[in-house]
């Protein structure tokens, strides 16, 4: 990158002059090197929280307790969500639009270049935190990542306050780096950039921002509560002080159902970007996507309580939630529709940002459905706390959110690095992973609906059979992962062919304007958008 | 990007406000809560203060059953029962249940009980003018105790509630009665 630097900038008077070694990634104010801070470790916590998914499907490769204790499997069920949640796709994603807004945007940074280092280098103390919670006597938090009350408070061991600290602290880089992505888009574009001319990716990243900063704080507010109920002596969820612990639920979830669209709103982006891209086409109704991306965003603080549907609402309550929550639909169909009609009669062709997806697009829409099932009040009943939710939520995050982070990687790495990636190991990589992973986690409907339970270390025989395959799927796709890291390695070596700067056929936008690699400094005289 | 300065102040101070608006939103759910399910009755909490009985008209033409459930919470070492398992009663009507505690464990414990009504939307209508549950009951090892609960039914409840059912968990408080103890002494 830095002969790239000098050869663009000889009269780049203010360009600063990066100290080596680890002291330049330490004080980097550069939105692209905290990208790549960002997306390495989102991809390093993926493969630690991917570890823990494989301590898990070992336990259940068989019936009966085999390889570890059901408390030690609690621990690795309730740290595999946190991880995955807030250390692998929140930042993988925040990564993406720190690399890419700014590019998409025609800015030359991020508006507050220093807030955004900050938020990066809190994320590997949280973690540090959460994680060496787990070698603590009596282990880490055993609860669930939703931490209900009161097992988070009377009945929780003393990890939960460093949980607590280590939520906060996510909760504060994610809130900074939401609000630098909204100042940037809001201050920041090139002239002539109106915001009915600002590529999707860039649109869902402003509504997402929203988003984080309208829940990231009550998801505070709801640790603090847990933290003063186990050890300040308040009883906000503790009935017999005059609390209730079901309003935890509802706080939780005020946050719990907008978090899974901030997890899965950037992610329709990356694809509404690709999609085009590879179908040599416009994308289809641009408009409609915006107004059903804010219409899912608004939607997503009216439908908490499909969460709490066994909890005894009152039946008003159940209607509601479940005609609310079936709503969304509408707008995500008009999204998967807009894919579909973008792709109608294009010129395809199947490059692996497009492969992935391609798989995002069906995949993502069985979870969906499944999502669309639990929806429905009364069958709730039967599905709640069984594998069949954790199919549903697997379909929509890993099928979902990590392919298109995926997507995005394959999309815009040739722009990163200049060269291009590995097309066989890339090959290897899809394949393989979109066969393991639907091993992995399609049979989990059946034992669903058949009625095993979710967090639970042991099973009735009949769930055996089926189990050992979700196992097999399991590791599979955990080991299709080390292909992509193989690949990324490559990548970052500048191993592969010199790609040009529009690198796609068919890509449009301004990031396919700047040099390949993308130099250090871009868009320092903002360009004029037509 | 200098002139863009004051502007990103600007929008950044807006979204530091939504911020803490939002934090203080968290909190203010719970009040929020607690009023909105003593509007609607829906979560099943009657009142916690005592309710006065005047003027209120007997409505002899319609019955109510009112069954009463009792449990402890978990590793509450009391026996606790209602002396009365099922009243049938008019609406306005004044009526007595008592309640038996029994401290089985060898060490002082201070409970408190807490009252559920299901379905939920009768709570409101149930109105107790005296009851164990409005404070916290101190009982010493081995000491039982009879507590008396008052209450009548509102006339005003829907036609459709025929039957409800009150339910007290009893939970051990001694820690938390100690703590404001101490505080306040
Ligand atoms: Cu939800």
């Amino acid at each position: 990158m830095t002969t790239a630097t000098d050869e663009l900038h000889h009269d780049d008077h203010h360009h600063d002059h990066k100290p080596s070694g680890i002291m330049r990634w330490l004080l980097t104010t550069n939105h692209k090197d905290i990208s790549s801070l960002y997306l390495w470790f989102a991809f390093i916590m993926f493969l630690v929280g991917g570890a823990m998914a494989m301590v898990i499907r070992a336990e259940l490769f068989q019936p009966g307790l085999q390889i570890v204790e059901p408390d030690f499997f609690n621990q690795m069920t309730t740290v595999h969500g946190l991880i995955m949640v807030f250390g692998a796709v929140m930042p993988a994603f925040t990564g993406l639009a720190n690399w890419m807004v700014p590019l998409m945007i025609g800015a030359p940074d991020m508006a507050l270049p220093r807030m955004n280092n900050w938020s990066f280098w809190i994320l590997p103390f949280a973690f540090a935190i959460l994680l060496s919670s787990l070698f603590m006597e009596g282990g880490g938090p055993n609860f669930g990542w939703t931490f209900y009350a009161p097992l988070s408070t009377t009945y929780s061991n003393d990890s939960t306050a460093l949980f607590v600290f280590s939520v906060h602290i996510m909760g504060a880089s994610s809130i900074m780096g939401a609000i630098n992505v909204i100042v940037t888009i809001l201050n920041m574009r090139a002239p002539g950039m109106t915001l009915m001319k600002m590529p999707l990716f860039v649109w869902t990243w402003l509504i997402t921002a929203f988003l984080l900063i309208a829940v990231m704080p009550v998801l505070a507010g709801a640790v603090t509560m847990v933290l003063t109920d186990k050890y300040f002596g308040t009883s906000f969820f503790d009935a017999a002080g005059g609390g209730d612990p079901v309003m935890f639920q509802h706080i939780f979830w005020f946050f719990g159902h907008p978090e899974v669209y901030i997890m899965i709103l950037p992610a329709f982006g990356i694809i509404s970007q690709i999609v085009p891209t590879f179908s040599r086409k416009k994308l289809f109704g641009y408009a409609s996507m915006v107004y059903a991306t804010a219409s899912i965003a608004l939607l997503s603080f009216v439908v908490w309580a499909h969460h709490m549907f066994t909890t005894g609402m009152p039946l008003f309550g159940e209607l509601f939630f479940m005609i609310a929550t079936m709503l969304i639909s509408v707008p995500t169909g008009v999204k998967v529709f807009n894919w579909v009609a973008t792709m109608w009669r294009g010129a395809i062709s199947f490059e692996m940002p497009m492969m992935f997806s391609l798989a995002f697009i069906v995949l993502f829409t069985i979870g969906g459905l499944s999502g669309l099932m639990l929806a429905i009040t009364p069958v709730d009943f039967q599905y709640h706390d069984t594998y069949f939710v954790v199919a549903h939520f697997h379909y929509v995050l890993v099928t979902g959110a990590v392919f298109s982070i995926m997507a995005a990687a394959y999309y815009w790495l040739p722009k990163w690095t200049g060269k291009m990636y590995d097309t066989t190991l890339a090959q290897w990589h899809f394949w393989c992973s979109l066969i393991s992973v639907n091993l992995l986690f399609f049979p989990m409907h059946f034992v669903g609906l058949a009625g095993m339970p979710r967090r639970i270390p042991d099973y009735a025989l009949q769930f055996a059979d089926f189990n050992k395959w979700i196992s097999i799927g399991g590791f599979a796709f955990g080991l299709s992962q080390l292909i992509f890291l193989a690949l990324l390695i490559k990548a970052c070596r500048k191993q592969g062919e010199p790609v040009s700067d529009q690198v796609w056929e068919g890509a449009e936008g301004l990031e396919w304007e700047v040099p390949s690699p993308a130099p250090y400094h871009t868009f320092e005289t903002p360009p004029v958008v037509k | 990007m200098e002139s863009k300065q004051p502007e990103i102040r600007k929008t950044v101070i807006k979204l530091v406000a939504v911020v803490i608006g939002m934090f203080g939103f968290g909190f203010a759910l719970v009040p929020l809560y607690d009023v909105f399910c003593e509007i609607t009755g829906i979560n099943g909490k009657t009142s916690d203060v005592a309710a006065t009985y005047e003027n209120v008209v007997v409505d002899k033409g319609r019955w109510v059953n009112v069954e009463f459930i009792t449990r402890t919470n978990s590793g509450m070492p009391w026996e606790f029962k209602s002396q009365t398992k099922r009243v049938r009663v008019n609406p306005g009507e004044m009526h007595q249940v008592d309640f038996y505690a029994h401290n089985t464990s060898s060490r002082d414990i201070v409970g408190q009980a807490v009252p559920s009504v299901s379905p939920g939307t009768a709570a409101i209508y149930l109105n107790k003018t005296e009851c164990f549950c409005f404070d916290q009951q101190p009982l010493k090892a081995g000491e039982e105790v009879i507590m008396p609960m008052r209450f009548y039914v509102d006339p005003a409840l829907p036609e459709d509630i025929t039957y409800f059912t009150l339910q007290y968990t009893l939970y051990d408080v001694t820690e938390q009665a100690q703590e404001i103890a101490y505080n306040r002494g």
